[in-house]
């Protein structure tokens, strides 16, 4: 595969990994594989903006040499210190052992944590330019999207912005561009990274944006490090990260649970029953058989959450006890939840459920409803009652996100 | 003297220790930090810290 010229001398230079289907470990399953996006710009300082990840490095080094010899290359910039941007970097600076490497104070300790490489390092600011001849690039520190050491590249002359992390999808194809997918997926994508990524980190996000904004700066093509390339409508991204980071949700509710003998499924079926009833939209997962990337990336605009679990050794089940520690690390910010299960004689996965809520700073809509053994017609009608109220405080919640 | 935990990264500021790489030395309380002061961790700004209960 040859580079990719994304603007006259500027060149996608990364890798599609097709094959990739865990992330992060194991916490984002990447069906659809990613693509590690670097960056060439040819200029009298020959400039790569990020690398790709380390088992990459020769396909990276392949598609550079199609343009230059990578001895070349005068600068390198590091947006940020993760293994899957930085990896080839020591395989790249064995070819150009004299390239300045530019990045944030946090990402040359990083770096240097990570490889210890000796390599020469100049740290940059918010508001730093540096100037490659006919181009220059200007530096936003951008702190904890996603990680302490990020930062995002701007190139004034080309209205282009280089984020990162930051807008990306974990999406391999064989198009480069926003214009040339399919949409659908494209924002299906790109709200599972979000949501998987970086909605903890929702108020930062806004700060960011709001920056930037306020900076004036002209950007038609945003070019992030993973997935396809915003230059059909860049703002189309920037919009659905400000609806996200305000904690914008819809009158919906998520049923989550996990069930042993099949009690606990039986209540949570006749609930989505009732929040159907009640006119509000339901999505229903049994978390042991669902991918868990994908309810995340479902609950992001989400109201209400209902949590079930039979009670195992006097607590929840592992699989959801799993799933909820997952969602309490997300902060999810003004939602509504509540907690239902069978037992057989103690009982106690309900208030496990909402011990983790209440330390998730998750607001309990109601109390919990547990039933011994399997429900009978009584207690089938009490699940019904109990979601059908629950809808209530879904829609008294309101969308506006607030607690 | 309150500590103050960073909500985005979960650091807290101890103002018996301080933050004397950034300059800040020990006995500083949270509310005499200067505005543009960051948490060392993660560069989030004074108003992502809430007091420690």
């Amino acid at each position: 595969m040859k580079p990719y010229e994304i603007k006259k001398g500027i060149y996608w230079v990364g890798v599609v990994d097709w094959n990739v289907r865990t992330f992060h470990g194991h916490t984002y399953t990447t069906k659809r594989g990613t693509t590690y996006n670097a960056y060439l710009i040819i200029d009298d300082k020959i400039t790569l903006v990020d690398t790709v990840y380390g088992p990459f490095a020769d396909e990276m080094l392949e598609k550079i040499a199609h343009i230059v010899p990578a001895e070349k290359i005068d600068y390198i910039i590091a947006n940020h210190v993760e293994t899957d941007h930085s990896g080839a970097l020591p395989a790249l600076m064995r070819r150009c052992p004299g390239a300045k490497v530019f990045g944030t104070e946090k990402c040359r300790d990083g770096l240097y944590k990570n490889y210890y490489g000796k390599w020469e390092f100049k740290t940059v600011k918010t508001g730093d330019t540096l100037s490659l001849g006919r181009r220059s690039l200007s530096f936003i520190e951008a702190p904890m999207i996603h990680w302490p050491d990020s930062m995002f590249t701007y190139c004034p002359q080309e209205k282009l912005l280089l984020p990162n992390d930051a807008f990306g999808q974990h999406y391999a194809t064989s198009e480069r561009f926003d214009d040339e997918v399919d949409n659908s997926i494209l924002m299906e994508e790109a709200t599972k990274y979000y949501a998987n990524i970086l909605w903890p980190l929702g108020s930062v996000i806004a700060r960011k944006i709001e920056e930037v904004k306020k900076l004036n700066i002209p950007i038609d093509m945003i070019a992030p490090s993973h997935g396809i390339i915003w230059r059909k409508d860049p703002f189309k991204i920037i919009d659905a990260y400000v609806q996200w980071a305000g904690n914008t949700t819809k009158e919906k509710v998520a049923v989550v649970y996990e069930t042993m003998w099949g009690a606990t499924e039986k209540m949570a079926r006749r609930m989505a029953e009732g929040i159907i009833d009640a006119g509000v939209g339901v999505t229903l997962f049994d978390v042991n058989l669902s991918d868990r990337t994908e309810i995340i990336s479902e609950m992001l605009d989400t109201k209400g959450f209902l949590f079930g679990s039979s009670t195992h050794d006097n607590d929840m089940l592992p699989g959801i006890a799993g799933f909820l520690e997952f969602l309490k690390g997300l902060k999810a910010k003004g939602r509504v939840a509540s907690a239902f299960g069978s037992y057989g004689w103690g009982g106690g996965a309900t208030k496990e459920i909402e011990q983790v809520l209440s330390e998730s700073g998750i607001a309990i809509a109601q109390p919990s409803i547990a039933v011994k053994y399997m429900p009978d017609e009584k207690e089938m009608a009490q699940c019904y009652d109990f979601a059908t109220t629950f809808a209530q405080a879904v829609k008294k919640g309101g969308s506006d996100g607030s607690r | 003297m309150d500590k103050y935990r960073c909500e985005v990264c979960n650091y807290v500021y101890d103002p018996a220790l301080g933050d004397p790489d950034s300059g800040v030395p020990a006995g500083t309380p949270f509310e005499k930090l200067p505005d543009d002061w960051v948490c060392p961790v993660c560069g989030a700004d004074k108003s992502q810290f809430v007091k420690e209960g």
